[in-house]
């Protein structure tokens, strides 16, 4: 499973960079969304995947076997942060585009005819 | 004791402003106390010092790389801190009348206390480091002093390029100590004179003389770096006395001095000294005759009588450094005297155009006087100490061929010769300096003011000076044994005697005299034929226009440069980071070869309904960057989302897939929601980009995608660490009463993470709602575009929700798993 999640994050992580490097902001954005998701597949796989009951004690099980609760802790902390700054960069994409007219990086410069 | 003579201007420097605020105008009376103390301090140090004592004080400074704050006085720095703070008592007091009571007199002493501390530091320390450092410090206050008068250009143009040229002239010598600490280990001057076998046996040492003497030659205006002397005559006549002339431009003949006994007696070393020092006393004496300006005259005159001592220096025997260290003192007494008369005539007649004054000694005998005797001591005329020295000059060109110059040839025969021609010449333009500006029928009527004789404050410093040249020539025997040969002493390790008389018989130095003062007198009075001549020359390559290209070049270079990769294109910076940090990363991949490190022996099962997942996910991701329209690509994402959320269920991980499903919901929203507001087309590159382009960043992407693929693989097998989950496991229910593990650590053993998490949250949150609130009245008019209330309701309402289904989610996990009771 380790090999398929590994693929899975290589994909997004290919395509959010080429969406990254894009003009657009909106698709800057989304790029964006695809590295975190990958980055959040990629915490829990190096932690090693299924390897136990999900990380909740309950009581009269002897001697339990837990899968590895860190990489869990940290991702619900990324995933909500991840979210706070998608929220922030698409409000910023909405008023740079009331501000200028424009949502393409390259023509908010103002001089684009220069080049 | 000593340390503190040293350090006693920065002193002054520090109180200066606030003793400017006290005493107004008056401060340059307090401020002369200063050089008054200090010059009768080293005064008394003189018999002990001659005694042979090492009068010296050593503070560790950074033990670890061998720097000190170390000075000791021995007989050249005594020599040299005698004239430093001599002379700048001297223009101290000149300063105090000649400036005006309306001009910065507070920077003006604060600069001058400044740079007297340097200088000092200079010429006692005995750690190279310590030296630099105050080098460089003179470099700073020369630059300031230059500058003084900063509201017009020249001085502004002045003073930068005798900082960049000094600076540079700096790094070179900074560059040449650091290799003489690889070769001999040491910073120290006494251990580097232990090492001197070592250091001139060293491949290095050719590369550590050029250094060293290129900083040296920079300080001390030679050619061809002396271009920034004459621009820096932009300064206040004291200044150009004091700094430009008698002190601070010796600062190179000191060095020299200082490491002749360390890296001296070869032949690279005397050939470049005396080279240098003879093309830049014929070039000097050559360009003075050209100057109309009298300042301009004394900074080409410098630039040759340094020259002259410099040369000396490179002849290397013991009586040609002897006759330097002499030439060094008498130097200052006269030129210090022809710098603080010119700057009389500049005050009293409003010019200093050659050819706008004639006639003055009339209205102004003293300074006549001062003016008489300084340049005939220039011109080496009996009875004055120029000639003494200019003899002994003589003396050593005419014995060059046996010196350590023998490697020379017939070669060294040629230097008797250039020091008559250069002696002729400046013969001619110091008699002129006198006879032409004050000799004359008729008082001038051409300058702007009609020049009367200036008061005694001005005078007296300059007659001090100038009758230096007289007791000296009447009692040289004194100064040379009290002064001048314990300095010849440490530059020479051996105790050379130097017999000083008028009278000499009939010497080859007593007949290059005669023929000097005979040539001389032929071409003065052919002076206007010749000055037209040389004026006729006008040479267009030369170290000036090199300097000016260098100046204009580089900035229009470096323009060039940044503008063609700063181009402002925020997609092309990306492109260069995400491709830098794959050159770093897949590089080092490559080297160590990472692929052969990947364990995949101990993988998890997978079964159908992860590869579907995956199928789905990756399709959803593949269609993202191929459709046209905003609305499948925001869904498509929202399809990647909730299948990552899936995946934290297969990975046994329900707190995250919660969290991971409502986040994504609420994303999805707002997504459609700036969707709503944002122009139709979004998409698409518009106009798109070229197909090259969309190849270079698709390879990035693949790249970026392998990358992350490969540390994945390498990360689920590591077997470096033994996992901590241990702790969590066993803790959370006893020490934190929680049976979800992960809840647990979060907001009990990790909290302070939580409230990290929790603070970034809030930001983004008043961030977003600033964005939608604040400053939009003028948006009313531009683009048509009218402001929406409800969508801004909207926005703020999101923004504060997230705080709300984040808490929310916490306390949902909680409760979905029910806590055990305690």
């Amino acid at each position: 499973m380790e090999l398929l999640i590994s693929i899975l994050i290589g994909i997004l992580f290919a395509i959010g960079t080429y969406m990254m490097l894009s003009r657009k902001l909106l698709r800057i954005i989304i790029g964006s969304a695809f590295m975190s998701h990958g980055t959040l597949l990629m915490l829990m796989t190096v932690g090693k995947l299924k390897r136990g009951a999900p990380p909740i004690v309950v009581n009269g099980v002897e001697n339990p076997v837990y899968v590895d609760p860190i990489p869990q802790a940290l991702i619900l902390t990324a995933i909500v942060i991840g979210f706070a700054t998608t929220a922030f960069a698409l409000v910023l994409a909405y008023r740079c585009y009331q501000e200028l007219g424009v949502d393409d990086t390259e023509r908010m410069r103002g001089n684009f005819d220069e080049h | 004791m000593l340390l503190g003579l040293v350090l006693l201007p920065f002193a002054a420097a520090f109180l200066m402003p606030l003793l400017y605020k006290i005493f107004g105008t008056k401060i340059g009376w307090v401020a002369t106390l200063v050089p008054l103390y200090i010059f009768a301090s080293f005064l008394s140090l003189l018999p002990r010092v001659n005694a042979g004592e090492q009068i010296a004080t050593t503070l560790a400074w950074i033990p670890l790389l061998g720097v000190d704050l170390a000075v000791r006085l021995d007989g050249l720095s005594l020599l040299f801190v005698l004239l430093i703070s001599g002379i700048g008592l001297a223009v101290m007091i000149y300063s105090i009348f000649y400036l005006h009571h309306d001009e910065r007199l507070g920077n003006f002493y604060t600069f001058i206390m400044l740079f007297m501390g340097a200088m000092f530091g200079v010429c006692t320390s005995t750690n190279l480091v310590c030296m630099y450092l105050f080098w460089e410090l003179t470099s700073v206050s020369s630059f300031l002093l230059i500058g003084f008068w900063y509201e017009k250009d020249n001085p502004r143009l002045g003073a930068q390029k005798a900082l960049l040229l000094t600076m540079g002239g700096g790094f070179c010598i900074l560059a040449a100590i650091l290799l003489l600490q690889s070769v001999a280990g040491s910073l120290s001057i006494d251990e580097l004179l232990a090492a001197k076998d070592i250091i001139q046996e060293s491949s290095l040492y050719p590369v550590i003389v050029v250094l060293l003497l290129i900083g040296a030659f920079v300080k001390s205006a030679q050619v061809p770096l002396h271009i920034w002397l004459p621009t820096a005559m932009e300064a206040p006549t004291p200044i150009s006395c004091y700094l430009h002339s008698a002190t601070m431009v010796k600062a190179g003949i000191y060095l020299i001095a200082r490491m002749t006994p360390i890296l001296g007696g070869t032949a690279l070393w005397g050939g470049i000294i005396t080279v240098v020092g003879l093309t830049s006393l014929t070039f000097g004496s050559l360009m003075a005759i050209r100057q109309f300006d009298m300042k301009g005259i004394l900074a080409y005159s410098t630039i040759s009588q340094l020259g002259l001592i410099i040369s000396l220096f490179g002849f290397g025997t013991e009586a040609a450094i002897a006759a330097g260290l002499f030439h060094l003192l008498n130097h200052s007494a006269f030129k210090g005297s022809l710098f603080l008369m010119t700057g009389i005539v500049d005050h009293q007649a409003g010019t200093r155009d050659v050819r706008l004054l004639k006639g003055l000694a009339k209205v102004m005998p003293i300074t006549a006087l001062v003016a008489c005797i300084g340049s005939f001591s220039m011109a080496g005329l009996p009875p004055f100490s120029g000639f003494l020295s200019k003899e002994l000059f003589l003396e050593a060109a005419s014995q060059a061929h046996t010196s350590n110059l023998a490697f020379m040839g017939d070669l060294a025969y040629l230097i008797p010769f250039v020091a008559v021609v250069a002696s002729i010449f400046t013969f001619v333009y110091s008699v002129a300096l006198f006879f032409k500006i004050f000799i004359g029928k008729q008082v001038t009527t051409t300058s702007p003011k009609y020049p009367k004789e200036t008061n005694w404050g001005m005078l007296l410093p300059a007659l001090c000076l100038v009758s230096l040249n007289i007791i000296v020539a009447i009692a040289p025997q004194v100064f040379v044994d009290n002064l001048i040969s314990g300095a010849i002493y440490t530059v020479t390790q051996v105790h050379y005697h130097l017999h000083i008389a008028f009278w000499h018989g009939l010497t080859p130095a007593f007949i290059m005299t005669c023929i000097i003062i005979l040539l001389g007198l032929i071409v003065y009075f052919n002076y206007d034929w010749v000055k037209n001549l040389f004026l006729s020359y006008r040479s267009k390559i030369g170290a000036e226009s090199a300097y000016q290209t260098f100046l204009h070049g580089l900035p229009e270079v470096a323009g060039k440069f940044t503008n063609w990769h700063i181009n402002g294109k925020l997609n092309d910076y990306m492109a260069c980071t995400i491709g830098g940090a794959l050159l770093f990363i897949l590089g080092s991949m490559i080297y160590f070869n990472a692929w052969s490190n990947i364990d995949i022996s101990d993988l998890a099962p997978v079964d159908l309904l992860e590869i579907s997942l995956a199928f789905v996910a990756s399709t959803a991701a593949l269609g993202v960057c191929l459709f046209k329209r905003r609305i499948w690509s925001i869904l498509a994402l929202s399809v990647v989302g909730f299948c990552v959320s899936f995946y934290f269920v297969i990975m046994r991980a329900p707190d995250l897939a919660l969290t991971q499903l409502m986040v994504e919901t609420i994303s999805t929203v707002l997504y459609l929601l700036v969707l709503y507001k944002l122009p139709y087309g979004m998409i698409a590159d518009n106009p798109p980009m070229s197909n090259g382009r969309r190849t270079i960043n698709a390879l990035l992407g693949v790249l970026v995608g392998f990358m992350a693929c490969t540390v994945t693989l390498l990360g689920q097998g590591c077997k470096y660490f033994d996992t901590i989950a241990w702790y969590y496991n066993e803790n959370a229910l006893p020490l934190a009463g929680g049976n979800n593990i992960v809840n647990v650590t979060l907001v009990d053993f990790r909290g302070f993470d939580t409230m990290g998490e929790i603070t970034v949250l809030s930001l983004a949150a008043i961030g977003v709602f600033v964005m939608i609130k604040l400053g939009r009245e003028h948006l009313y008019d531009r683009h048509g575009i009218q402001h929406d209330h409800q969508t801004a309701t909207a926005f703020n309402d999101t923004g504060n929700d997230t705080v709300v289904i984040q808490t929310d989610s916490y306390f949902l996990d909680e409760n979905d798993f029910p806590i055990s009771p305690l």
